[in-house]
């Protein structure tokens, strides 16, 4: 290569290459986000993600009932007076995730609890009735939750996450939908 | 793939046509037969050639497989029963796929420990160690991912343990966890895209597998004195004496094997695993395949969910580091009295870890796991440092001669025993 003039002042020759190469940068870019976005959940999947509507009429008092909302497992469980009261007697300072039982519910309908089913820690199915506090326990890690369906003890980081639901009437929620 | 000329001289008009063209023989030959090669290697320094024909077991059958094979989360299952029933000899290639991936582990680990005690890792191999470890990585995404395709119970739950691993990185986690997934959970799409990945990987594999022997070819084969070859006396050219070697090495490796695959054929996998895949159900106990328990052990034993992941990649990425950490200029640990016994704790440890991976996380196994990788991680960060300051190595032979043949033959020239074991050494 010759001398140039490049270490004085620009040339047209560095101003061509900031610009061509500012140009590929931005094509190779908007090359790669299809690629990346074909990746996220596509259109027929988030269709069969549509809210689904629950019958509670046949749910006994004490009973878990499992269903799927976007292919993730929820749990419907009917509480028990005394599973009611074992959550909302807790203590807050007692949790890893401080969230009252209250907020975890729906007012006046404080028996219907509506939680996520896979465990918050790496998503194993908890089992139901199992650990002290007679909510699930996790048989990957050891995760137990309580019967608000929060964790109490072991890795998982968070409670049970509440979907999104609505009453319909007394004995009817719709998941997916909110008030 | 050797940075020495080649001394490969074509004889036929046809390889002198081909050889001026593209010198791919002249590589081979320089790579494969004249390479020289210290005299003391070991069978520890075989366990590459079975590397490269685990890899090619994996690539023939995998490939075939994958011609009967269905990749759609309603046919997954059945396709691989029906592989096993239907297809002719369909059992043999599935079985010989399923076993070759834990002998393909087998074969790696010993060979990595084959480095970690004989110091390969150090200068000048840094880079072939680091490709080494990225081997390591790929090889267990493939494996991961492959254990997915057939679509039982353990299948999707180790997919489901495994994916929520990145739910825990802050604010971005569950956009990656549903990207990963193309869903809200592990799916169809995910065992889609699994398929062909699991179809690619391997591909990646053999190309950093040859940027490992270039990488190897350049310094050469470390040896288990650790001292570099001085003169020719101290090499044998890689053909006759490396290939017989390999190829020894390589029958027996694949009798155990065949033994494996004919005889125990299910004994490394989980019965788990011949239930078709259930999202409502988690089986009791879930445990990965064994070569991942000891990374396994290493995540539960951390209650939070986000340091535990930390650390479980971060105990794989401290073997890349390992060329920085160990301060000690011998090689060897045959010449280092304290390594030598922290390098076997080691090997426990790994044990242990892997052992405790496969129980459940609870009480006291929780403890131990909590103990054990400490210890791990101690010896990286903690006794190699320190080790190579405090330890008194003993004194390393002169050359790889003299430690084979003692100081009096190695000097002497003429003597039949040494004139004897290496007739047409050259170097
Ligand atoms: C690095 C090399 C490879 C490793 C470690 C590996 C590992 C595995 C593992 C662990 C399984 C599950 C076996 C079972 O329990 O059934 C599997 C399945 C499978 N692999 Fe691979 N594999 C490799 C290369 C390949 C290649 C190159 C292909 C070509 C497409 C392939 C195609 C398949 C297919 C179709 C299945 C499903 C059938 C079955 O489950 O037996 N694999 N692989
Ligand atoms: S997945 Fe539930 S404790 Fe780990």
């Amino acid at each position: 290569m010759a001398q140039t003039t490049a270490a004085q002042e620009p040339t047209r020759r560095d101003f061509l290459f900031l610009a061509t190469g500012a140009m590929g940068a931005v094509g190779v870019a908007a090359a790669a986000w299809p690629f990346i976005a074909q990746l996220a959940p596509d259109a027929q999947t988030v269709a069969a993600g549509a809210p689904v509507e629950v019958d509670l009429t046949p749910i006994a008092e004490g009973q878990i009932v499992k269903l799927f909302w976007r292919g993730a497992l929820i749990f419907v469980r009917n509480r028990t007076p005394a599973e009611i009261e074992a959550a909302r007697a807790t203590p807050l300072d007692d949790l890893k995730d401080p969230e009252p039982d209250q907020a975890r519910v729906m007012e006046g309908r404080e028996n219907w609890l509506i939680i996520f089913g896979n465990c918050t820690h790496l998503g194993c199915v908890p089992l139901d009735f199992q650990g002290q506090y007679g909510g699930w326990f996790c048989p990957c890690h050891g995760s137990v939750f309580d019967t608000s369906g929060r964790i109490r003890s072991g890795p998982a980081p968070i409670n049970l996450p509440v979907p999104p639901y609505r009453f319909v009437d007394d004995g009817r929620i719709v998941i997916g939908e909110t008030a | 793939m050797s940075s020495h000329p080649t001394t490969y001289v074509p004889k036929s008009a046809a390889a002198k046509w081909l050889e001026s063209r593209l010198p791919i023989i002249g590589l081979v030959h320089s790579s494969f037969v004249a390479f020289p090669v210290p005299r003391n290697l070991t069978y520890f320094w075989t366990f590459g050639a079975i590397l490269m024909v685990m890899l090619i077991i994996q690539l023939v059958t995998g490939i075939v497989l994958a011609m009967h094979y269905t990749a759609h989360a309603d046919y997954a299952f059945t396709s691989v029963e029906h592989i096993m029933r239907n297809v002719e000899y369909g059992w043999l290639l599935r079985y010989m796929h399923a076993n070759g991936a834990s002998f393909f582990f087998i074969a790696v680990y010993i060979h990595i420990f084959r480095g970690l005690f004989y110091g390969s890792y150090k200068a000048p191999r840094e880079v072939l160690w680091i490709l080494g470890v990225i081997i390591l990585l790929l090889m267990m995404a493939t494996a991961f991912m492959g254990y997915v395709l057939p679509w039982g119970q353990m299948s999707f739950w180790g997919a489901t343990v495994i994916t929520n691993l990145f739910s825990v990185i802050p604010l971005v986690g569950d956009t990656i966890v549903s990207f990963l997934w193309g869903g809200y959970s592990v799916g169809n799409p995910t065992l889609n895209r699994f398929f062909s990945l699991h179809y690619l990987l391997p591909f990646m594999i053999l190309g950093v597998a040859m940027l490992h022997v270039w990488a190897l070819h350049v310094p050469g084969n470390n040896n288990p004195t650790g001292v570099p070859i001085k003169s020719g006396k101290d090499a044998v050219p890689f053909h006759p004496y490396m290939t017989v070697k390999d190829t020894f090495s390589i029958v027996c490796f694949l009798a155990v094997f065949a033994w494996f695959v004919f005889y125990l054929p299910n004994y490394l996998g989980h019965a788990d695993n011949y239930v078709p895949a259930n999202p409502a159900v988690t089986p009791a106990h879930i445990v990965p395949e064994w070569y991942f328990l000891p990374f396994y052990a290493i995540l539960r034993a951390v209650p939070d969910a986000l340091f535990g992941v930390i650390l479980m990649f971060a105990s794989i990425a401290v073997l890349a580091f390992l060329p920085w950490l160990d301060t000690s200029k011998v090689r060897s640990g045959s010449y280092r009295p304290i390594f030598r016994v922290l390098f076997w704790a080691f090997v426990v440890t790994c044990l242990v870890l892997g052992w405790l991976g496969s129980r459940p996380a609870e009480g006291i196994y929780v403890i131990l796991a909590q103990i054990f990788t400490v210890l791990y991680f101690a010896y990286f960060l903690i006794a190699m440092p320190l080790l190579g300051l405090l330890e008194k190595p003993l004194p390393l032979p002169n050359s790889i001669t003299e430690a084979v043949l003692g100081k009096k033959q190695a000097s002497g020239s003429g003597m039949p025993v040494g004139a004897a074991a290496e007739p047409q050494s050259k170097g």
